[in-house]
């Protein structure tokens, strides 16, 4: 890895509106095993003010592809290549160093599970206080005053008491409060929230959510939302990426996304979401099969042993080839990495009515 | 906090009334019959009577316990005998308080047989514990920063074969062939404050104190090592990166405290038990401690003296359990007194 370069140039067009642009992102790591493929080949852009929701069942690449961005990667033998461009920066050339002065300041991240997240031996306003003193060159008391106002700023009551407490003194809820404080307490311009209700119960799930977006809204970061709860996406992503053994395998707005996907992993997502206002004695639609191995992915398309539609694709394509990520049949903003030739037909035929037959009527 | 401690010393009094109960019992159990052991052979049933009194072996089991534990509070006079301590005082052997027995054997109270030995011991246990936590804890901690590396290989491989060497085997060493062969060091003998000063006690304690130390050090090696490789991968840490700390405050501030905590808990206790496990380093070097007191003790069937060091090495542990919990309180805020 190159740590000598100094490149500050911008390797993008500076005219171009994304805030965060990753191009051909790869990260393997060697093991006595083989090589486990984490990430192959990842492609996106985030636009400052924009949410990206990054969807996959677990060992897809979704975490591993943000703790790249974080440069969490560095000091592992992890081997990363391609290209992070974070605000015309190059985050794989960087020094550690130079990273490390980003790492919190321009791009920050929470975590999953907030209580494991935060050491259980420092009070909350000191942990909160350190991520603002280490890139700010502040007293502690200021830097306990900003800490107290971050904390009632997402909406934790009696701050000046509360900051003296230990993370176990503090609800499941108000821990990710805490912790999205700190996330944002030196306005990131990228926020990163790698699962963040997913330790949490519904309703502080639907208030930790809503406080994120006003925050983002608030502070106009950009905001990378980590999940494998389409509830979450669709509540809160712009544009939506599914990830698959460690590639995209469908990308494109939100809405687009969730009504039109072309990708059979996304059907599956889908129907695998319970509704609400449907039938109770409805079943659940499993995804048939486990996930890939990221040592030896299958040939082809690596959804290809879990899925019910192979057959419809001529040949033996979905063994033996690869599909790129290209366009589907709505336009160029819509990708997908499927075979099928009229995925969004066989959706509205055969998948739709199965997982909401009112919704097909309708069409 | 006060409740705490008040409630934890009260359930200490009572664990060692317990333990002395059962040593007590232990020795009545056992075939030998005290008086006539001390009187030796060419006893006579008289002299042998006049032996048990005066001992006390005469009365019962719970008499007999009555009187030690009285005497630890009050003192005692061997013989207790009102009638003798008016016509021949002299013979009789007062035992200030606290009065954990007489020795005939020794010809001494116990608390003066202890008084002897203990700063030995204390010595010793004080002098290997600094050894082995410091030495300990720095190569643990340097293994796991290095992990992986010939530096870690090498550390945890030495501290696997200290670990197997037994302490009589690493003193023997130390001591024919660091002190007299060649001479490195004076033939160690122990030396108080009060006779050699400060360097002279320390030097006098060296070449024991290593001996000691060995063993411990190998152990804490590998579980400072392993504590805190455990702690690198705690979601905090990976917290405490991506804030962007320095590497160095991500070790030291959030993953060594982490780490280092249990480590309290476990130095605490060894501390304790070497005050009389030193048995084999004093036994190596013929140094007076507690630990040769406690086996001349037992193979004497030295009743009191046995007692009174089980008494109060036990007391040990227990004021080091309790100061163990107490510090560890003030270490993890997640943990309550009460």
């Amino acid at each position: 890895m190159s740590t000598t370069s100094p490149s500050i140039l911008p390797t993008t067009d500076p005219a171009s509106e994304a805030l965060l642009s990753v191009r051909d992102l790869h990260v393997h790591f060697p093991t006595q095993d083989g090589l486990v493929k984490a990430v192959n080949g990842l492609t996106f852009d985030l636009e400052r003010g924009k949410t990206l929701g990054i969807v996959g069942e677990s060992g897809s690449g979704k975490s591993v592809s943000s703790m790249a961005i974080m440069g969490l990667h560095r000091g592992t033998n992890a081997k990363l290549s391609g290209e992070i461009v974070l605000d015309g920066v190059n985050l794989l050339d960087i020094s550690a160093e130079e990273m490390r002065k980003k790492r919190g300041r321009e791009v920050s991240m929470i975590f999953q599970d907030p209580l494991s997240a935060m050491h259980p031996y420092y009070t909350v306003g000191n942990q909160i206080a350190e991520a603002y003193r280490v890139h700010h060159d502040v007293s502690r008391k200021v830097a306990k005053q900003r800490a107290v106002e971050m904390l009632d700023r997402v909406g934790i009551p009696n701050p000046d008491k509360r900051v003296n407490d230990y993370p176990h003194q503090f609800s499941g809820g108000m821990r990710q409060r805490a912790m999205i404080a700190m996330g944002l307490i030196n306005d990131p311009n990228l926020l990163i929230a790698d699962e963040p209700t997913t330790a949490l119960d519904v309703t502080v799930q639907a208030q930790i959510l809503d406080l994120l977006q006003d925050l983002q809204r608030e502070f106009n970061s950009a905001v990378i939302i980590i999940t494998h709860d389409l509830g979450v996406v669709a509540e809160m992503a712009d544009d939506v990426l599914v990830m698959y053994a460690g590639r995209a395998v469908e990308y494109g707005p939100c809405k687009e996304i969730l009504t039109h996907p072309e990708m059979p992993y996304t059907w599956g997502l889908l129907s695998s979401v319970p509704d609400l206002t449907g039938d109770t004695d409805a079943r659940l639609i499993p995804i048939p099969g486990n996930p890939p191995s990221l040592l030896n992915p299958p040939s082809g398309c690596a959804f290809h042993p879990r899925c019910p539609h192979r057959e419809k694709v001529p040949g033996d394509l979905c063994r033996t080839e690869l599909p790129m990520l290209v366009p589907g049949q709505r336009g160029p903003m819509h990708t997908k990495r499927c075979h099928l030739p009229n995925a969004d037909a066989i959706y509205a035929a055969e998948v739709l009515p199965v997982i909401a037959p009112d919704l097909a009527e309708e069409l | 906090m006060l409740a705490y401690v008040i409630r934890r010393v009260f359930a200490g009094v009572i664990m060692l009334i317990v333990m002395s109960i059962v040593t007590f019992a232990l020795f009545f159990a056992s075939p030998i019959d005290q008086a006539s052991f001390i009187c030796g052979k060419n006893c006579s049933a008289a002299q042998k009577a006049q032996t048990a009194a005066a001992m006390g072996y005469d009365d019962s089991f719970a008499n007999q316990w009555v009187d030690f534990a009285k005497g630890v509070v009050q003192g005692r006079d061997y013989p207790d005998d009102p009638e003798l301590r008016k016509t021949a005082p002299e013979t009789i052997v007062h035992c200030d308080a606290p009065c954990l027995g007489y020795s005939r054997e020794r010809g001494d109270t116990v608390t003066n047989l202890i008084k002897d030995t203990f700063p030995v011991s204390f010595s010793l246990a004080i002098s290997a514990f600094v050894l082995w936590i410091v030495g300990g804890v720095l190569l643990g901690v340097t293994a796991a920063l290095k992990k992986g590396t010939i530096i870690d290989r090498g550390l945890v491989g030495l501290s696997l074969v200290a670990y197997a060497f037994p302490t009589f085997f690493v003193g023997l060493v130390l001591y024919k062939f660091v002190a007299i062969k060649w001479g490195l060091t004076d033939i160690p003998r122990y030396t108080s404050i009060a006779e050699g000063g400060v360097g002279g006690w320390l030097s006098s304690l060296t070449l024991p104190a290593i001996t000691l130390a060995v063993f411990f050090m190998a152990a804490y090696v590998r579980m400072t090592r392993s504590y805190v490789i455990e702690s690198f991968q705690e979601d905090y840490v990976r917290t405490a990166r991506s804030k962007g700390l320095r590497e160095r405050t991500v070790t030291f501030k959030h993953a060594l405290r982490a780490a280092l905590t249990p480590i309290v808990t476990m130095a605490g206790l060894d501390f304790a038990g070497l005050m009389g496990g030193a048995i084999i380093t004093e036994s190596v070097f013929n140094y007076p401690g507690m630990g040769k007191l406690a086996v001349r003790a037992s193979s004497d069937f030295d009743l009191p003296t046995t007692v009174g060091l089980v008494v109060l090495l036990a007391a040990f542990v227990i004021v080091a359990n309790i100061i163990v919990d107490l510090l560890y309180a003030v270490i993890d805020p997640r943990v309550r007194l009460g």
